[in-house]
């Protein structure tokens, strides 16, 4: 798909309109070209095993693209091969594992251990409430979260980092609260505005309105606090098939600049009503991750070997996607085994 | 830590049904990964059925039919009541109105229950690097209370943290208060050795039940600070529905039982 022209594909045939809306189909590798400069700060939706957007983030390892400075809550697979793969210099971050399949991210921990990788703490809540702050448009947001901690006593980023990204010059600020007297504390959290957010969802119209199923985690913060948003998905849809139910839309076509048209798009991790989390691809992915040779194997393997998305769903191949197809009424695969 | 004579189940499930005893029914149990949520489909579904869970993720009383692997397994979003996103469940935790109680794992605690789950050694330069504070530190801030799994070692139950990334009892006393939460703390540690719960006034760790087969010296030696063992008595070996509902019913693939 990627070597192809953007009319040939489904989506642009699907869409059948020229009035402002279909200029944005994109293939991931132009929608990368476009938004995920060297050096910006990005944001990927989705949460540790659920819904990465890692069509896209194989397209930003597959160009190379370095200094990258991520902002994350838990984004445990992205990450890791973010990290891995070499584009990222420093890192906001609150959780970075995969669950059972690696309780801490092999790539990261290593890049960390090895002071190859800067790092700033946050938690969730914080983080979330970062990109809630710069989708509002204001300069911070406080919370009670994290008082007395070392993620408010120890910072991760030096001074220097922090004039050369032009960030914040402290990590947060602890605060008595302006409107009530006594020892009200609460933490100030400097508000995130991201210059490229990247999700993927599972549907798209053929306006632009997107719908994520199931969790939203912080997809929704994180596009609304961005310069810049790419959406990729698993179907692009009528129109009129979203606008029949719009409770369940997530956000306006106006909110997005570029679509992508990526089935699988989220694999290994889980697409809620599409697949289940492969756990077959995580295992070998954390064994690979492990030891460097093997994680040199598998970056050339199915990242820098492959020309793009449908090179890659081919070689995760058939009866692998069969195995972790969701069930359409309970959005996962009942009995897949993931010992 | 090997039991000194092999009960007829392991120390995982042990510490599973012995969290799940702590729970009352009508709680709202904040999940985390592992053991925690082993202890809270436990409790879900032997000791407390009205007790609800929820994720961080934002999956709000899913029904769990079968067992999650990571907070954001779609499993959470399962006959949820909703499925929402991180900062509806945060509100859910910390709100004021809510029994609201967290399980939470850690690489290390300190004698008042505060956690590390960042890294040992020095941050800037860590000797290890652990995942980070997930929604441990904001669990830990704003829920009404929570019970932390950790396996005993000395290295683990330590003097001093080398991050201190979720506040317990902070330096005990009311320090907690004075640092600015208004409720919370660490109500219970479940090891894989006994329960320890913290002493009034002063917030400190005490052993308060050990499991068959261990004895409280045992304990004391696995501990890396002083511990009182004086108050505690031997814990109730896990009953025959208790392992059959855990072993056939919660965790059949033995994904998280081992």
């Amino acid at each position: 798909m990627d070597n192809a022209d953007i009319g040939s594909q489904p989506g642009a045939a699907a869409c059948g309109r020229r009035d402002g809306v279909c200029h944005k189909l994109l293939t991931s590798r132009q929608a990368v070209e476009r938004y995920v400069k060297p050096g910006c700060t990005l944001a990927v939706g989705g949460f540790t095993i659920n819904r990465n957007p890692m069509a896209l983030v194989h397209e930003i390892v597959r160009q190379r693209i370095s200094d990258l400075h991520l902002v994350a809550h838990s984004n445990g697979q992205a990450l890791d091969v973010l990290v891995g793969g070499g584009c990222v210099s420093c890192v906001e971050v609150a959780y970075a594992g995969n669950g059972r399949f690696a309780p801490s991210c092999i790539r990261f921990r290593r890049a960390v251990e090895r002071g190859e990788l800067a790092v700033e703490d946050y938690s969730n809540y914080q983080m979330s409430l970062r990109f809630l702050a710069g989708a509002l448009n204001v300069p911070f947001v406080p919370t009670k979260s994290g008082l007395g901690t070392d993620l408010v006593a120890k910072q991760g980023f030096s001074a220097e980092l922090r004039r050369r990204r032009r960030l914040p010059r402290q990590k947060v600020i602890v605060s008595s609260d302006p409107f009530h007297h006594g020892a009200n504390d609460v933490v100030l959290l400097p508000a995130l505005n991201p210059d490229v957010t990247l999700i993927h969802a599972q549907y798209v119209g053929d306006d632009g309105t997107v719908r994520i199923k199931g969790l939203t985690f912080a997809d929704l913060e994180e596009v609304k606090a961005a310069s810049a948003v790419v959406v990729s998905c698993e179907q692009i849809v009528p129109r009129r098939w979203l606008r029949q139910d719009p409770d369940q839309n997530s956000l306006p076509g106006f909110m997005v600049d570029a679509y992508v048209l990526a089935p699988w798009g989220a694999h290994p991790t889980a697409c809620h009503y599409f697949y289940d989390y492969d756990p077959a691809h995580l295992k070998y992915y954390a064994q690979a991750a492990k030891d460097e040779e093997r994680w040199a194997a598998y970056l050339a393997e199915w990242v820098y070997g492959l020309d793009g998305h449908e090179a890659y769903v081919d070689k995760v191949g058939g009866t692998a996607l069969m195995r972790i197809a969701a069930d359409r009424a309970r959005g996962f695969a009942p009995g897949l085994d993931r010992r | 830590m090997a039991f000194s004579t092999l009960p007829p189940y392991s120390a995982r499930e042990m510490m599973a049904i012995a969290a799940g005893r702590l729970i009352s029914n009508g709680d709202i149990l904040f999940a985390g990964t592992g053991v925690a949520m082993l202890a809270a489909c436990v409790a879900k579904h032997i000791h407390a059925p009205r007790s609800v869970v929820l994720v961080e993720t934002g999956g709000i009383d899913p029904t769990l039919t079968e067992l999650p692997l990571a907070v954001a397994d779609p499993r959470v979003m399962d006959e949820a009541a909703l499925n929402s996103g991180l900062i509806d469940s945060f509100s859910i935790i910390g709100h004021r109105k809510l029994h609201t109680v967290a399980f939470l794992g850690a690489a290390q605690i300190d004698r008042y229950g505060n956690l590390n789950s960042t890294c040992l050694g020095d941050y800037h330069r860590p000797r290890v690097r652990f995942s980070g504070s997930g929604g441990a530190c904001d669990a830990g801030s704003l829920a009404g209370s929570f019970i932390v799994f950790i396996h005993h070692g000395r290295n683990k139950f330590v003097e001093r943290l080398d991050y201190l990334t979720t506040p317990g009892w902070l330096e005990g006393g009311d320090s907690r208060t004075a640092a600015g939460f208004p409720r919370g703390g660490p109500l219970a540690v479940v090891s894989d050795l006994g329960v320890l719960k913290f002493a009034e006034p002063g917030k400190e760790m005490y052993l308060a039940e050990y499991y068959p087969g261990v004895t409280p010296q045992q304990v004391a030696e696995h501990t890396g600070f002083a511990l009182d063992v004086s108050r505690a008595r031997e814990a109730a070996p896990p009953g025959a529905d208790e392992l059959r509902i855990l072993r056939e019913e919660i965790d059949p693939q033995r994904l998280i039982l081992g």
